[in-house]
């Protein structure tokens, strides 16, 4: 084992005798621009809501659901798709999230929910841990759009306004604090808030 | 006798067609398809409105859009529950929601009052296709008065 260990390391230390310094340096360059391209391209492509919907999972039951809701349709036709609100954009974090995701694809293969009625059950459980990671983040993925220092309290109505510059503006309160439900219907909420 | 009945009937029909039988339908013939007036924004300046009457349920002066009210939750109650009443500056609900039929106070909504948009609306600015003769119980004392 020892000696096989080291016959690689001399093998990574001696100088290449076949491939000359310019194939190598140029060569690993091309190489290491089309892996990273590649690999961001793919991580891209699941961050897609075509991607998303593909599975029946998502397709048949949150996809309806935020159909009806305003950040599906709307005036001005700006829309967000699963991975604005569900996947960090800054780089680091969606790393994390999509190690977490393997988790998904596990439930995915073996058929966690395959019905309606096995999605309802669980509902809670999948709704609570969205809450939870908003809540630590502080709203993270609604704040990539809903920026608190554009807000323009004047053009709210009054609730909102009395909301937002009072619990908002203090930190007292996050987003998801009062905005729960706002693109998929809500699970049982008794006991909740 | 069987046809003169059927054609009575036949008869009704035809004329309540013909003199716009139901005031909601534009004069229109029912082959055609009527132009339907452009949908409205609810009003949403939470300026509370006059009561025509004492018991009528007050109308709700915010836009209620995609407001979830099932088995699973209430969004009405996040601000309108006694509890909340305080920081929201909402108005309570009232103390009759608390009540079942046979008048016995429970300790949170009664599951009959339970569904808020079957007495609470919201309104629109918009013309009303049906004239409004209604006049409230005070403006009818005024006009015995005065006579």
């Amino acid at each position: 084992m020892r000696n096989l260990l080291r016959r690689y390391w001399r093998t990574l230390t001696t100088p290449s005798k076949f491939y000359s310094l310019g194939f190598l340096t140029i060569g690993g360059f091309i190489g290491g621009v089309l892996f990273w391209g590649g690999f961001n391209t793919a991580m891209e492509f699941t961050n897609t809501e075509q991607f998303c919907v593909a599975c029946h999972e998502m397709r048949d039951n949150v996809y309806q659901e935020i159909q009806p809701t305003i950040h599906f349709t709307n005036r001005s036709g700006v829309r967000a798709i699963c991975s604005d609100c569900h996947v960090p954009h800054n780089w680091t974090f969606k790393m994390a999230r999509k190690m977490q995701a393997s988790k998904e694809v596990w439930g995915w293969l073996f058929g966690t929910i395959d019905t309606r009625e096995e999605f309802l059950a669980k509902r809670k459980e999948l709704a609570g841990r969205e809450w939870e990671r908003l809540k630590a983040n502080d709203s993270l993925e609604c704040r990539n759009c809903h920026e608190f220092q554009s807000m323009d309290f004047t053009r709210q109505s009054k609730r909102g306004a009395e909301a937002h510059s009072k619990q908002l503006s203090s930190g007292d309160k996050t987003c998801i604090d009062c905005h729960k439900g706002i693109a998929h219907r809500l699970p049982e909420m008794a006991g909740q808030q | 006798m069987r046809f003169k009945i059927t054609g009575a009937l036949l008869f009704a029909f035809l004329t309540s067609a013909l003199a716009q039988h139901d005031p909601l339908r534009p004069a229109v013939p029912f082959d055609q398809e009527p132009k339907t007036a452009p949908l409205v924004n609810a009003e949403n300046n939470d300026r509370k409105r006059v009561r025509s009457y004492a018991m009528q349920p007050p109308t709700i002066p915010h836009k209620t859009d995609n407001y979830q009210v099932d088995k699973n939750a209430n969004k009405c109650m996040t601000c309108h529950a006694r509890t909340r009443a305080g920081e929201t500056q909402a108005t309570p609900i009232s103390i009759s929601h608390y009540q079942d039929r046979d008048g016995n106070y429970l300790a949170d909504v009664s599951p009959r009052r339970y569904f808020c948009d079957q007495c609470h609306v919201v309104q629109m600015q918009t013309d009303p296709t049906v004239k409004n003769r209604f006049q409230d119980v005070d403006t009818l004392i005024k006009k015995q008065t005065k006579k």
